[in-house]
């Protein structure tokens, strides 16, 4: 018979573990990644052009449009919220900056982050998965050629690229979209809003939002790459990960934005 | 045999998966330009070991050496270099599926080779027709019959003229006429490229049609290897109970079975 002491220490004890394993094969994917998209091209290998460009389509291009809807329905609903206080002190014209700032800082960056993990991170997951399962990676390995260059640098470039560039068009459709209602529903007078918002609006906002969003792209990037590469399994751990990519991703996304929330509040 | 070279030797290899013990301590050789079959019932490593010899798996102790070069030892861009000798056939093919017949045959020549897309083109339309697909460039894997994938899956693996090829159970899930033909086409490799061919495989008739030389696995122990004519004649219990398709022995006592099910 065990004790509980020993019970307890001996699940914490393989908790860790596991958890430890967990964090070195991450970082060891992370390490891989960075090094066949930044230092081997450095060598003479290059990246994958053509699949970066493809990839660029599928995780960008072809997210705009929802990307657009989500952004302008949520500026719409920020300038009501923030109708409905403000109205009370006399002080409407203020939903333009708060829409402004709130957008750029904080909502652009997020929902585009949260939009392209459920679309791309669980892509990238079940894609790399099922290759696994069929034996394709193996495949890769066996005509020496590197899993990670192959599939996730293209992944990577694309959605480095593409997160930043969706989060501006977010910025600007969630901006027209409290302008729209304001100048619509509020009342408020079209170049009065737009005044107030270039007041309230500075350029760092609009910077530190584009930097959370290349952040999120690569996390998402890397934690679909991870739970696909630990695919050994059948179809049914393929959907198991797919599952677990999106709600770490999601979940990686908000960490890094209270990171990065914390950082610029303090630097500026 | 004993003028052959070796191609490959296999030195004490041990390997585990995760506490258990899949190949305990074996050793042998893989003469240079022949067939030589892994033969051997589920379970008994064959798979493991072919995912050693062509290193996608790592042993815990012993030697792999491939032209005199130890694989258990090397980085991973060393044994790129020695993968580029090799080619692999798994078991189901393994084509990405993403890509038409045409890229998956050119993706190592892409990959590795600095020739200009016409030759390209022009190897794999060689390659493809070596295999009996001409005409099937533009297809997806997914439009492919069981037999079409493998045989363009050995389309592919031959794509850089490989000095190695390896079969990962060639025979598995094909109709017996099918499976004939991709024997064939085996035998028709070895004799025109003088390649050095090792198979894995339980299919009794294949072994009978392609091998040279044979290397029989029981329970991670290597129990023969030899020529197919000494594998005729072994008096072997396990090699004779495989080659005449008798089943385990009752292993149970009633006695045990019934503690077996109460379990305890």
């Amino acid at each position: 018979m065990r004790s509980i002491a020993e019970i307890f220490f001996g699940a914490l004890g393989r908790k860790a573990l596991g958890s430890l394993k967990g964090l070195h094969d991450t970082s060891r994917l992370i390490n891989t990644t960075f090094y066949w998209t930044v230092v081997s091209p450095l060598r003479g290998k290059p990246v994958r052009l053509r699949a970066s460009v493809s990839e660029v389509v599928k995780t960008g291009y072809n997210s705009i449009p929802i990307v657009s809807v989500i952004a302008f329905f949520v500026g719409i609903i920020l300038a009501l919220q923030a109708a409905y206080q403000l109205k009370k002190l006399g002080a409407l014209i203020y939903v333009a900056s708060l829409v402004g700032v709130s957008i750029t800082r904080e909502l652009g960056p997020i929902l585009t982050a949260i939009i392209v993990a459920g679309r791309s991170g669980s892509a990238f997951a079940a894609e790399i998965g099922s290759m696994k399962a069929a034996e394709e990676v193996d495949a890769l390995i066996s005509m020496g050629i590197n899993p990670v260059r192959f599939l996730v640098v293209p992944k990577l470039l694309a959605m480095m690229l593409m997160l930043p560039a969706l989060t501006i068009i977010a910025d600007g459709v969630g901006l027209f979209g409290g302008f729209f209602l304001s100048v619509t529903l509020l009342g408020i007078h079209p170049s009065n809003y737009i005044q107030q918002t270039a007041s309230s609006l500075m350029h760092k906002d609009v910077f530190t939002g584009l930097v959370k969003a290349w952040a999120f792209g690569v996390a998402i990037t890397i934690v679909g790459a991870y739970q696909g590469f630990k695919v050994e399994g059948g179809a049914e751990e393929v959907g198991s990960r797919t599952t677990s990519s999106v709600v770490i991703s999601i979940f990686m996304v908000i960490v890094f934005d209270l990171f990065f929330t914390v950082l610029f509040y303090f630097l500026t | 045999m004993t003028e052959m070279e070796d191609a490959i030797k296999v030195n004490n290899l041990v390997t585990h998966y995760g506490d258990r013990v899949i190949l305990k301590s074996i050793s042998f050789a893989v003469p240079r330009g022949q067939t030589t079959v892994i033969l051997g019932g589920s379970g008994c490593g064959k798979s493991t070991l072919l995912k050693h010899l062509i290193g996608l798996l790592r042993p815990t102790s012993g030697q792999i050496l491939i032209n005199n070069g130890n694989i258990a030892a090397m980085n991973e861009g060393e044994l790129d270099e020695i993968r580029k000798k090799m080619g692999v056939l798994f078991q189901g093919a393994a084509l990405l599926n993403s890509m038409t017949l045409a890229d998956n045959v050119a993706l190592p020549l892409r990959e590795h080779t600095k020739l200009e897309d016409s030759t390209i083109q022009i190897m794999v339309r060689m390659k493809l027709d070596l295999v009996g697909l001409s005409g099937f460039e533009h297809f997806f894997p997914s439009q492919l019959s069981g037999g079409m994938k493998k045989r363009a899956g050995l389309a592919r693996a031959m794509a850089l003229d490989p000095e190695f090829l390896f079969f990962d159970e060639p025979s598995a899930g094909l109709d017996p006429v099918t499976a004939a033909g991709l024997d064939k086409l085996i035998l028709k490799l070895r004799d025109v490229f003088k390649m050095t061919i090792v198979v894995v495989t339980h299919e009794l008739p294949s072994v009978f049609m392609i091998a040279d030389y044979v290397i029989m696995l029981d329970l991670g122990d290597v129990v023969f290897a030899g020529t197919l004519d000494e594998l005729r004649i072994s008096e072997h219990p396990r090699v004779r109970m495989f080659l005449e398709r008798r089943p385990e022995t009752e292993v149970y006592s009633p006695e045990d079975y019934f503690r077996f099910i109460a379990g305890d």
